[in-house]
């Protein structure tokens, strides 16, 4: 705790990250070239993750803020509306169609 | 110490740790299926898990996402495996977008907390630059890809315009200075919106100068993006999972743009500067010497394969085209049927994207077994009596390996010539993306066989079964 707590949030977030590069580059150059688009189809699906961002900002009430035009719904909530909405046609779309595609890859009978 | 947050980044570890396991499932196609369960659970629990976070307060969004995933369900199922390339790009535009909503989202919400650190600025700036040009760069790639709208923009030929290269490093100096100016003054919206504006148009000129042919390239290099600008909204949400995940995708496309390019004999720096490809390119028509091609009927290509031990395909964009990947499995099965070895040859660039072909013969329920990547076939094409190439060009060419004026020179090639006899299916003698005109097609033991792919297949596939009793 007290190393963890010496470090700023952004420097722990600057490791992740190289460190990820790293485990990135090692999984990646183990795939199969057969499948690099079902690679490129669920990697997109997953960069979708930031649905996590969206959600904080779609679900972001607080009396302060002021409504939009007579809804319930302020500023920031409808720009997360928005933003779900496109993360989350990834997110089904992008896992969807990598199981359509790789349930046709099938070895000789 | 906070308790509960530790708890959930607990659970985004869990979540990390299925992203990096469903990757790895890819490294075969046995294990792909569950690789990508895995990747379904890690997104189901980080969604879980934001959902009954203490700062999500509202629920409306709950709305959006039952909307957005039947959308995407809907197109994900109706999807032909041709347009995949396509599909692919559309969904790196919505990604990127998403980005820049939440950078902008994330300003108004800190904004009403208090004020905008210098560091968030810059993190801010980040991952909605990031995430304007991964969308406005998907768009122009998906009209590209797609080929069948008018507006210039959209062109598979390169669109150059005069000082180009000049403008898009203005522009990225005009980004990196307002990221300055807002992280100094960082209330400013204006700064922020402007940049993110300039980040949109420089997707769009970043884009436009590349050609068709290089597109493999293309469409890997927006994937690494979307994930770059996911890693850089999780730098700005201090968000651990969001980095991480960003990073996995942002590797996995600079990896695939890095093999597409060496695919091609190609540096990164030329693709994205572009210009290469597309009917503006050939000069050799000045030159051109009128050389003597033989060309064949499919009566004989059919009795020549039906007749020999060994036969490979090796198809390119243009089975994708004309839509011929169900007529090769006819030919792949009667030819099987009558005893003779039929295997597939893929190039690493075939197609629009990376693994394209493969698909598409996967989707005719060819076995992948018998399709064989580059590195496993080249040495063995002289032990092929038949060689069918279809609708591909430049991969093909010998002049890769021959000729050192050739613009094709050093790109790795499938040595289809050196099979016994090499047959091309192909619409006329018109040149490959590159422009260059293919010295194949003069070979000795070289016969083109003209016509649309599929038909021409279909009469190859009816003259075997014909003659069979």
């Amino acid at each position: 705790m007290e190393i963890i707590s010496n470090i700023s949030t952004p420097m722990l977030g600057l490791y992740v990250f190289v460190l990820a590069c790293f485990v990135g580059y090692h999984v990646i150059w183990g795939i199969t070239p057969a499948l690099h688009t079902p690679l490129m189809a669920v990697t997109n699906a997953i960069s979708a993750i930031v649905i996590v961002g969206a959600i904080l900002i779609g679900g972001f009430s607080n009396p302060s803020v002021e409504t939009v035009g007579g809804t319930e719904l302020n500023i920031i909530e409808i720009i997360g509306f928005f933003a779900v909405i496109m993360a989350s046609v990834n997110i089904f779309g992008g896992f969807t169609v990598t199981n359509r595609m790789l349930a046709m890859f099938k070895k000789k009978k | 110490m906070n308790l509960s947050n530790d708890i959930y980044a607990l659970i985004y570890l869990v979540a990390s740790i299925l992203f990096i396991f469903g990757l790895k499932g890819l490294a075969s196609p046995k294990s792909a299926i569950l690789g990508n369960t895995l990747a379904m659970t890690g997104m189901a629990i980080a969604v879980i898990a934001t959902a009954i976070h203490p700062d999500v307060t509202s629920y409306w969004w709950t709305i959006a996402m039952a909307a957005g995933g039947i959308i995407g369900y809907v197109i994900a199922k109706k999807i032909t495996m041709t347009s995949m390339p396509e599909l692919v790009a559309a969904f790196h535009s919505l990604v990127g977008l998403a980005a820049v909503f939440i950078a902008v989202g994330t300003y108004f919400k800190d904004i009403n907390l208090g004020h905008i650190e210098a560091l968030t600025a810059v993190e801010l700036s980040l991952g909605s630059a990031i995430g304007a040009l991964t969308f406005s760069g998907s768009v122009i790639a998906f009209g590209k890809l797609k080929g069948t709208f008018k507006f210039p923009l959209f062109s598979s030929n390169p669109v150059k315009f005069p000082g180009q290269h000049f403008v898009n490093l203005i522009m990225i100096l005009g980004i990196i200075g307002l990221c300055v100016y807002f992280s100094i003054n960082s209330d400013s919206l204006e700064a922020f919106l402007i940049l993110t504006a300039i980040a949109f148009i420089l997707g769009v000129t970043m884009i436009i100068p590349i050609g068709g042919a290089d597109m493999p390239v293309v469409v890997s290099m927006l994937n690494s993006y979307s994930g770059w600008a996911a890693s850089a909204t999780g730098f700005t949400l201090n968000n651990n999972l969001l980095i991480l995940t960003g990073a996995l995708v942002g590797s996995s496309g600079a990896i695939l743009s890095y093999i597409m390019c060496k695919a091609m004999n190609r540096s990164f720096i030329s693709v994205i500067l572009g210009g290469f490809g597309g009917e503006s390119a050939d000069s050799s028509d000045d030159t051109q010497v009128k050389k003597n091609y033989k060309s064949a009927g499919s009566e004989d290509v059919a009795y020549m394969m039906e007749n020999s031990s060994k036969v490979i395909i090796v198809p390119g964009y243009g089975m994708a085209v004309s839509q011929a990947q169900h007529t090769v499995k006819d030919l792949w099965q009667s030819l099987s049927d009558k005893g003779v070895e039929v295997k597939f040859a893929i190039h690493p660039v075939a197609g629009r994207m990376p693994g394209h072909m493969n698909v598409l013969l996967a989707e005719a329920d060819i076995p992948y077994d018998v399709v064989l990547e580059m590195d496993e076939v080249n040495s063995e094409f002289p032990t092929y009596d038949v060689a069918l190439i279809i609708g591909a060009n430049d991969i093909v060419n010998p002049d890769a390996l021959t000729n050192k004026s050739s613009p094709l020179y050093g790109m790795p090639i499938l040595e289809v010539h050196k099979a016994m006899q090499v047959f091309i299916c192909k619409r006329s003698m018109n040149a490959g993306y590159a422009g260059v005109d293919n010295s194949l097609f003069y070979y000795e033991n070289a016969s083109m066989v003209f016509g649309d792919a599929k038909q021409t297949i279909q009469t190859i596939v009816n003259a075997i079964k014909g003659t069979g009793h």
